[in-house]
């Protein structure tokens, strides 16, 4: 990232990376390309005790972040994440613990996720339909026998291994949070195939869960603006990974247009090609600034939070495939062979360009966004 | 339609098949004969099990040996090497024909052509007449041995060696992007031959078996799964000067013409 960073903040951030280099290299990253789990439990302890899981928990909960900008701060982990396509359910684990922290809700579940014990799912809500909102896939039915979860929400980072799922759930007008169990009876995680060779997906459908009042994260029904924040730091999250998937791709290929020699000269000397990492550069610049800008709103809960984490998301999906898919073309041949790495990043970045909404999507919300203030002025 | 008209390389003047009684001869023989294609499968090539792949290619040198027995391999091909000396609007009647049916398409590229077609513009009768029956029977597979790791689009750049020997040639270096190269039974390679001149004009053209000590095939993983793509190293690999192609140093004038095979098959002369 691009963002100055405070000396604390730069010492964490090259304790991740130098944590990441020694303990998932690329060769142990292929590895777990058939591990069910995608993750070594051991590793994900002693990132959580690095501070992975606790950024954006309250320090009465034992956590706190390094700058005060907990969100920020997270993005360095994420960003190093994307650099080093690393297992781990980063996104996930960090926004239920929040959650939970805010709330002062499942106090053991919490500490078992900072302590990276135990790791969680969100079920959030997704983008749906043209309005610039998200919805919920899973409703609360409330029927003579008591509450109950219906519904499912399709793609859910590390499902099969959470020990539980944070879904949100419509409950009337309202939207109400709970902390489902993973082994609540009427819950069936079906595990999904993933490009990213670490990351697991599966689908969580809820088919007449028995809500227990304990479950509540919040209070019935006013989790709406709980939900969007988490979505919005999901965004940003997700776009800071991206980046990081980036600046790995352009910095390999950049290294490698100086060391190939084609026709007696380096790749690197060719104009035309020049011209694309010119073009490159200054895409992946402004993907940093831009994640950014949509990390500072989103964590300060700025009224532009909504519009930058969206802008994040749009121009990282967009450009980061321009950018990643180029580094492929540049690297000819060996670009898409699995024994070369460049791939790596394109499948970390290819599956969270995807996730929470496409660029055109989150451009559309931008413009709605914008349109919507046009209007309230 | 009809025609009358002479297409063939050998140019022998004897008359030529009637296209309507030659449709019907590749009609008969192949729903007689053929089994529908199978279109996911197709779907699947380089990425299907081993033992899937290579029941495959059995079936197609069958095919292939079923189609030569029949007089309908080697179209445009010259009789005295196995062909049937026919025109292109032959091998149109035939390719209509075989829509919807299986067909060798494995033993098409680069075994047909460019690698048979190079072999017939410039091999010696007897190399043509050792080794173009034989592919036109299904019993030999060819590969290219072109691209090197170094080369890329720079294929004058070639750094594999051939050093003569007496007879021989002693080959040395590594190429890549052979497609099956480990279920195939022939490589054409480009090798040099010459340090002392500009790139293009040390180079030459060599034919040698692919299975045989000294030449070591690694399989390459794609990343959409498929495994066809293969590496091969070349470690003091005896080539008799009899299965040179071409002259010596002149690799490139056989090369050029050599790529404009493998270009006619994309209709980019």
């Amino acid at each position: 990232m691009l963002v100055t960073l405070t000396p604390d903040q730069e010492l964490f951030r090259d304790t991740t990376a130098r944590f990441l280099e020694e303990h998932v290299p690329v060769g142990e990253v292929r590895r777990l390309r058939d591990d069910p789990d995608g993750l070594d439990p051991g590793y994900w302890r002693r990132g959580a005790e690095l501070g992975w899981t606790s950024l954006l928990v309250g320090e009465a909960h034992g956590g706190g972040s390094l700058s005060g900008a907990g969100l920020v701060d997270l993005s360095l982990v994420a960003y190093e994440f994307g650099r080093h396509a690393a297992p781990g359910p980063l996104v996930p684990v960090n926004l239920v613990a929040a959650a939970l922290s805010e709330h002062d809700a499942h106090p053991e579940v919490r500490d078992g996720l900072i302590a990276g014990r135990a790791t969680a799912s969100w079920c959030g809500p997704g983008l749906a339909g043209t309005r610039p909102a998200w919805e919920p896939g899973v409703e609360i039915r409330r029927g003579a026998a008591g509450p109950a979860l219906h519904g499912l929400a399709a793609v859910v980072e590390g499902a099969a291994r959470a020990a539980h799922h944070l879904v949100t759930a419509r409950d009337g007008d309202g939207v109400t949070q709970v902390l489902v169990p993973a082994s609540a009876p009427g819950v069936a995680v079906t595990p999904l195939q993933s490009v990213d060779l670490t990351r697991r997906f599966a689908a969580v459908a809820l088919d007449g869960v028995r809500v227990g009042t304990e479950w509540l994260v919040g209070p019935a029904g006013e989790a709406s603006a709980a939900a969007d924040r988490q979505a919005r730091q999901l965004l940003a999250l997700l776009s800071a990974e991206s980046v990081g998937a980036m600046q790995a791709g352009f910095d390999m290929t950049v290294s490698w247009s100086f060391d190939r020699y084609s026709f007696g000269r380096p790749l690197a000397s060719y104009q035309a090609l020049k011209h694309r990492f010119a073009d490159m550069l200054t895409w992946l610049e402004a993907a940093h600034a831009v994640t950014d800008a949509a990390c500072r709103a989103v964590g300060d809960d700025t009224p532009e939070a909504d519009e930058l984490a969206s802008a994040a998301k749009a121009f990282v999906g967009h450009y980061g495939g321009e950018l990643l898919q180029d580094c492929v073309q540049l690297h000819g041949g060996m670009g898409v062979t699995f024994e070369h790495d460049l791939h790596l990043y394109l499948r970390r970045f290819t599956v969270n360009r995807m996730l929470a909404g496409t660029p055109a999507e989150h451009r559309r919300r931008v413009a709605a966004l914008l349109d919507a203030g046009d209007t309230a002025a | 339609m009809s025609t009358t008209a002479r297409h063939t390389l050998d140019g022998a003047a004897e008359p030529v098949e009637d296209l309507d009684a030659f449709r019907d001869r590749a009609r008969a023989f192949i729903r007689g004969n053929l089994r529908p294609e199978n279109y996911e499968d197709l779907r699947r090539d380089g990425s299907r099990p081993d033992e899937v792949e290579l029941a495959q290619v059995q079936r197609e040198r069958e095919i292939q040996r079923m189609l030569f027995d029949a007089g309908l391999a080697g179209i445009c091909f010259p009789r005295q090497y196995g062909g049937q000396g026919l025109s292109l609007a032959h091998q149109a009647v035939l390719n209509e024909e075989l829509a919807g049916y299986e067909y060798p398409r494995l033993l098409q590229v680069p075994t047909l052509s460019p690698c048979a077609a190079v072999l017939l513009e410039f091999g010696t009768d007897a190399q043509k007449e050792r080794h173009l029956p034989a592919i036109l029977k299904g019993e030999e597979l060819w590969m290219q041995f072109l691209s090197e790791p170094s080369g890329g689009s720079d294929v004058a750049g070639a750094l594999t060696t051939a050093v003569r020997d007496g007879d021989h040639w002693v080959l040395n270096g590594s190429k890549v992007w052979t497609t099956g190269a480990w279920w195939s039974d022939w490589g054409l390679c480009l090798a040099r031959t010459n340090w002392d001149v500009p790139k293009h004009r040390g180079l030459t053209v060599f034919m040698l078996p692919i299975h045989q000590e000294g030449v070591e095939v690694r399989r390459i993983e794609m990343l959409n799964g498929s495994r066809e793509f293969c590496q091969e190293f070349m470690t003091d690999v005896l080539v008799p000067d009899t299965d040179r192609i071409g002259g010596v140093d002149d690799g490139w004038t056989v090369g050029t013409r050599w790529m404009v095979h493998e270009r006619m098959l994309h209709s980019s002369p």
